[in-house]
């Protein structure tokens, strides 16, 4: 007789271990190690939740401290690589086998334990990717999971920052998988219910309340010429020029630039309601000037971040939030909309090759890709039309009926010609390759592929790749504004100069952009303190932004 | 520290009649450029102190383009670098001729 029941059977034998170490489903964190070898089995598959920005750090200090000879080989499953216990279980021989997507601040350990081969590295993943993946062959057989408080039924409130956590729930609970949540404070009623108790088994108060990363601050008063010069450039070459409305913002002092720059340059240009209404973007500080001036309808976010959740929960006209005012973030709905109605992506990275192949992987550093790849990439899926989208796809394709041409997303690379201690973004040949054969990966980490790329921006112009007709025109594009680099000096210059005729590529004068107006006092705002003033003092920024 | 020093003849003196002029800082990855109108006006100098070493062919483009856009005829420009990126050089000399545009 097959037993078709033999994973539910399972399950409640890891509850019912787990409840020796629990009254009712509530756990003490000094008993996170108990719980943990109680519940969990050699070789599971598990998700500890490291999101971009909120981690589950006692959880992890948990598992990092369980005893391998009990709990070994597990397959980690988890979109972040970010606190050192995430790599730590690793070293402990508590886990063997890893499939992630991001690795920002553990970038360099972890190309160390690759290369060492600590680490057994099934991919690096979009996280899109990855959560499809919970749902086919990677689903969790436990999850463990950080929230900001529960009730005593398990009933979760995730706060701003509720990211990956109903995804990791959805996959692992209805999939005969246990779920384990730490949160700040158990309560008497939570402020709302993000996650439903009778999927979460076991909740522990934490010793202290989770940790998130702030990751999408950046101070004004950092700002360079150089990153207003190319701010300028893509609001006039590209924002204006396609009308886009709709769009995502990856990480970076170039973006961050456009933001504080939509308010007074971009006013001038008289672009206001014609660009950047509607964003699926995180709460980014330097966004409040231009909420403040009326430039944004609204914003969808994939977490919170550090010191917005005040202004945000004044501001629900613009944000989604929950009957209790706080933020609701949800990572996977939020790269969704990035990648289907979002009508452009633009983003920095540290290397680009001749075929305009972007990477953030270098020699000694493996970052992971996190979601530019799922919103820097022209969805094939897409259907309905908007004008930004429809030009580009006319641009890229100029024969054959109108009627059945698609349009194409906008993908657009913001570089600096030169990363910081002169290393050149600009190469020959990207070090994920380098990477990939020192590891044994049968593909290199590639974040946004060249043939998705439509626009470079560098501080000598903008190359549009859309009007680029074969792989020699688009190289001498890419060449024609990479500056002073290596691959830039490589050019060949009667062609790049054809390439400027004829509009491939646009440099400052021919956008009617001076070099030397480029001047800090475009910013709407030059420091941290000018921003909490735009937002009426709402805005609270952490201790290491406080500099007054 | 290493230095440079580029000499080019120019088809016309540098625009204005201000003797000197000086911009920007000696800052980790910015530059002081310090311009005096000394010299002979089909003739400039541009005199380098940098850092870092070994970007010699990266300073003679730079200065090369700089030249022939700006004409700066009888120009002696002298660089303190902490290591500025190219774009930053550029901006930087650019913004010293623009100053010296301004009349005595």
């Amino acid at each position: 007789m097959t037993d078709w029941r033999s994973e539910k059977t399972a399950r409640d034998a890891r509850i019912a271990a787990g409840r020796a170490h629990a009254q009712g489903k509530v756990v003490q964190a000094t008993s996170v190690v108990d719980l943990l070898e109680a519940v969990l089995k050699p070789g599971d598959r598990v998700c500890l939740e490291g999101d971009n920005q909120k981690q589950a750090d006692c959880l992890a200090r948990g598992l990092a401290a369980c005893d391998p000879s009990k709990i070994h080989d597990l397959h980690m499953v988890q979109s972040g690589i970010v606190l050192p216990e995430h790599l730590d279980v690793f070293e402990t021989g508590v886990a063997k086998r890893l499939d992630y997507s991001y690795s920002g601040p553990q970038g360099g350990r972890i190309a160390k334990m690759l290369y060492g081969g600590q680490i057994e590295l099934g991919a690096v993943h979009t996280y899109l990717e990855l959560f499809a993946r919970y749902f086919v062959d990677l689903t969790p057989n436990v999850a463990l999971i950080a929230g900001v408080s529960a009730d005593r039924d398990g009933n979760l409130y995730t706060g701003p920052n509720t990211e990956d956590t109903p995804t990791v729930v959805e996959a692992t609970a209805f999939k005969n998988g246990v779920v384990i949540a730490q949160v700040n404070e158990i309560v008497e009623k939570v402020p709302r219910v993000d996650i439903p108790g009778d999927r979460i088994d076991f909740v522990i108060e934490a010793d202290k309340p989770f940790y998130v990363e702030p990751l999408f601050t950046r101070d004004p008063a950092a700002m360079t010429e150089t990153q207003i010069l190319i701010a300028m450039m893509a609001i006039k070459g590209i924002y204006a020029e396609y009308g886009v409305r709709r769009l995502n913002h990856g990480i970076g002092f170039g973006t961050a630039a456009i933001e504080l720059l939509l308010p007074t340059y971009a006013e001038k240009l008289g672009l206001k309601g014609q660009i950047a209404t509607h964003w699926a973007l995180n709460p980014h500080p330097t966004l409040i000037p231009a909420i403040e001036s009326g430039w944004v309808k609204q914003v969808h976010c994939f977490g919170s971040e550090v010191g917005m959740d005040r202004y945000i929960r004044e501001r629900s006209d613009v944000f989604f939030t929950g009957a209790d005012g706080s933020l609701r973030s949800n990572r996977a709905f939020c790269q969704t909309a990035g990648l289907y109605a979002c009508d452009m992506f633009i983003g920095a990275t540290l290397q680009i090759d001749l075929a305009g192949h972007s990477s953030t992987v270098t020699q000694n550093r493996v970052a992971g890709f996190g979601g530019a790849p799922n919103m820097g990439s022209d969805p094939h899926g897409r259907r309905h039309p908007s004008a930004a989208w429809m030009k580009a796809g006319h641009e890229a394709e100029i024969v054959g009926d109108r009627a059945l041409m698609r349009g194409r997303k906008l993908v657009v690379q913001l570089v600096e010609t030169f990363g910081d201690k002169l290393v050149p973004t600009f190469v020959e040949k990207l070090d994920a390759l380098e990477l990939a054969k020192k590891s044994g990966l049968e593909l290199a980490p590639v974040m946004i592929y060249g043939d998705d790329v439509t626009h470079i921006v560098t501080e000598e112009g903008i190359a549009n790749l859309l009007l680029c007709r074969n792989a020699d025109e688009r190289e001498q594009a890419i060449r024609g504004v990479a500056g002073y680099t290596e691959v830039g000096r490589g050019r060949d210059r009667a062609m790049v100069q054809a390439l400027r005729e004829r509009g491939v590529i646009r440099r400052p004068e021919d956008l009617g952009i001076e070099p030397l107006d480029a001047d800090r006092s475009l910013l709407a705002a030059k420091s941290i303190k000018d921003l909490v003033h735009w937002s009426g003092g709402l805005y609270e920024p952490p201790a290491r932004f406080r500099n007054w | 520290m290493e230095s440079l020093t580029f000499r080019h003849s120019t088809t016309k003196p540098a625009a204005g009649t201000k003797p000197m002029a000086i911009i920007g800082v000696v800052a980790s990855g910015n530059l002081e450029v310090l311009l005096e109108r000394v010299l002979p006006p089909d003739s400039c100098e541009i005199a380098i102190e940098t850092a870092i070493g070994g970007y010699g062919d990266v300073w003679e483009a730079v200065v090369a383009d700089f030249v022939a856009r700006a004409q700066p005829g009888g120009l002696r420009i002298s660089i303190n670098d902490g290591g500025a990126r190219p774009d930053t050089v550029s901006l930087r000399l650019a913004q010293g001729a623009r100053l010296m545009e301004a009349s005595a």
